[in-house]
């Protein structure tokens, strides 16, 4: 539906001493769904507030289709926009709420009234919420809230819609679903959608591309499957799904770090840290000893914990076929299929 | 044998606990906070004895006049025209903090500067000086002669001794109540929902006018219905700048203390009646209009 190209370029932001943002770039192509993924105080937010022009940064450049809009109000740029808190007009019903973007143009650009009401009724049936329009937002649930939120920011037809922090108020279960209910709207809008979270499984499972911050600036960007098997540094790494941490050093393309030895092609000698994810540890005749001190099964998998003989931590999830004869206690033997080794940063 | 009527005391004690229980009257819901019962009762008897009890007092004794005597007392000429004077000036003074009562509230909630605390402290000022204090300092200063009287004699605007005079005594007295009831709701607006106005496309002056003074109208109602029944009722400070003429520039307060001076008080009772409906049916319409302006509140 919109085509709208968003290239951030070099953006810096400081609060007081504090830098939010320093130095990022990036580029959205039309149509995606990106996700900006980092920890509280990597910069994520500034990001998409610069990008919706409720805040201005410092240095850089923000460009709509390669339109300057780095210092375009809010208004000017035709976003959407959807507050973790839902940010509703309490004293207007659900219908009203909607319909603000519509109802606030002035003049020629303001569409006549019935035409309003159709769109809110068509965007109150996408977010299926049909027949709730008469209500305030006092009288919804929390998530319907959100989904109010959501058609209110794409009344306006909107050329990005972004989204902070979307689902951070809800519980799990809504969470879950209203997540499936954005992929849907976004597949059947093709709207530009960016998405702020802190949640990487919401990220990964959502999103076509994700930035992960960290430190106001970008560790990396691309597809949930890149980041999560090709971290392109420790950060990533360790943010990004589950993995055992292991610091040691490399000497001569090999990295040890007590009892754990492991290969490191490529890295340079010196200290580094290892990241091993949990399933990437299987049992096997030869490998790493590990001692067991627990072991969960949770539905197809078995979970291990336990230390090796220097007292490291290591966790493990295989299929639960593999756990047959486990006993805490008792020394395994687990082999490495995979590591990500970094130098220090 | 008294074994035994303790243990048919017991029991039927233990039916009536469980009938109660099973009645689901608003007596006796369950509720996770305690107290209602007695803080209700405690409530009623501190407001029959300091609130309805004496007003019910002015009823009775304004009852002891005869139907005409009563009209003739509360309904005379100069007594129509010193509700008017006190209702109208109460209302213009309450429309005048109204408008900057808000604006007031709206600076001390949203901006930082040098002396913020100092004007702060301003604010209470009328609440806490003695009436009649401000009464002789209004007075003194808009008198023709005074700092601000006189140039205003110039223009041709008497403010002392004037019906101007107690709307602006009672603007002095009112202006606290709007600021203080709508500072805190200003301060705890949420930023976001201006801001999803304004990413919306609203200007910033349909985001006041849509968003802000909308949410705003509860307590900006509040503020107004105290402002406005603090000014009916008040005294102290208006004798002194009103210049109390007949007709003109008498307040039914007023009116009320002359008839006891000269030992009428079924007289007085009778104009503190008019004054008691009057404002109870002002006060009434206003927290209709208020209920209406909260409809959005679950």
């Amino acid at each position: 539906m919109t085509d709208l190209t968003i290239s951030i370029q070099d953006l810096s932001k400081k609060f007081g001493r504090y830098p939010a943002l320093n130095g990022v770039s990036l580029d959205i192509a039309p149509g995606e769904l990106l996700a900006l993924l980092g920890p509280s105080g990597s910069g994520k937010t500034t990001l998409l507030r610069s990008i919706a022009g409720l805040e201005f940064p410092d240095q850089g450049k923000v460009l709509f289709d390669g339109e300057d809009v780095t210092f375009a109000s809010a208004a000017a740029r035709r976003v959407g926009f959807v507050f973790q808190q839902y940010a509703l007009f309490a004293h207007m019903t659900v219908a009203k709420n909607i319909a603000f973007g519509l109802d606030v143009r002035k003049g020629a650009d303001k569409p006549p009234k019935a035409a309003i009401e159709a769109r809110v009724e068509e965007l109150l049936k996408l977010v299926e919420l049909d027949g709730l329009g008469k209500r305030f937002p006092s009288q919804l649930s929390g998530g319907q809230r959100q989904r109010v939120a959501l058609s209110r920011a794409l009344a306006v037809g909107p050329r990005v819609l972004l989204l902070d922090e979307p689902f951070g108020a809800l519980d799990a279960t809504v969470r879950k679903s209203l997540r499936k209910e954005l992929r849907r709207i976004h597949d059947a809008t093709g709207v530009t959608t960016i998405f702020v979270t802190h949640d990487q499984e919401e990220a990964l499972e959502l999103a076509d591309r994700v930035a992960i911050l960290n430190l106001g600036e970008i560790e990396q960007v691309g597809t949930p499957h890149e980041v999560y098997d090709s971290p392109a540094s420790a950060f990533v790494c360790g943010f990004v799904g589950e993995a055992n941490r292991f610091e040691g050093a490399v000497t001569k393309g090999r990295f040890t770090a007590g009892s754990i030895t492991l290969a490191a092609k490529g890295v340079a000698d010196g200290p580094a840290s290892a990241f091993v994810r949990p399933h990437d540890l299987h049992p096997a005749k030869d490998g790493l000893a590990v001692k067991v001190s627990r072991i969960v099964l949770q539905g197809p998998l078995a979970k291990l914990d336990g230390h090796t003989a220097d007292g490291r931590h290591v966790e493990a999830a295989f299929a639960r076929d593999g756990v047959e004869g486990f006993n805490p206690g008792m020394t395994v033997k687990l082999a490495v299929q995979k590591a990500h080794i970094y130098p220090p940063t | 044998m008294t074994v035994q009527t303790a243990d048919r005391r017991g029991s039927a004690s233990g039916a009536a606990a469980r009938t109660s229980r099973h009645r689901s009257s608003w007596r006796r819901r369950r509720s996770a906070i305690p107290g209602f019962g007695l803080t209700l009762g405690v409530t009623m008897a501190l407001l029959s004895l300091i609130v309805l009890i004496p007003l019910t007092a002015v009823a009775i004794k304004a009852a002891s006049l005869s139907p005409a005597d009563f009209a003739r007392v509360a309904f005379s000429e100069r007594a129509m025209l010193a509700y008017r004077l006190s209702f109208g000036a109460a209302f213009v003074a309450a429309i005048i903090n109204g408008v900057f009562g808000l604006l007031t509230a709206w600076v001390l909630a949203r901006y930082k500067f040098p002396g913020k605390a100092f004007i702060d402290g301003l604010v209470d000022l009328p609440f806490a000086l003695p009436t009649a204090v401000a009464g002789i300092a209004l007075a003194s200063l808009y008198a023709p002669n005074g700092w601000l009287g006189a140039p205003l004699a110039k223009i041709g605007v008497t403010a002392a001794y004037n019906p101007l005079g107690v709307v602006i005594a009672l603007t002095f007295i009112g202006l606290p109540f709007v600021v203080r009831t709508v500072e805190p709701v200003i301060a705890h607006l949420a930023a976001d929902v201006e801001e999803a106005s304004a990413s919306l496309g609203a200007s910033r002056l349909s985001t006041l006018m849509r968003v802000i003074l909308p949410a705003l109208a509860p307590a900006w109602l509040t503020g107004f219905a105290l402002a406005f029944a603090r000014g009916i009722g008040e005294y102290g400070s208006v004798i002194f700048i009103a210049g109390n003429k007949p007709y003109i520039s008498e307040i039914a307060p007023l009116l009320i203390v002359i008839q006891l001076e000269q030992f009428e008080h079924a007289g007085a009772a009778a104009i503190a009646l008019v004054m008691l409906v009057a404002s109870f049916v002002l006060l009434l319409a206003i927290n209709g209009i208020q209920a209406w302006a909260r409809r959005f509140q679950a």
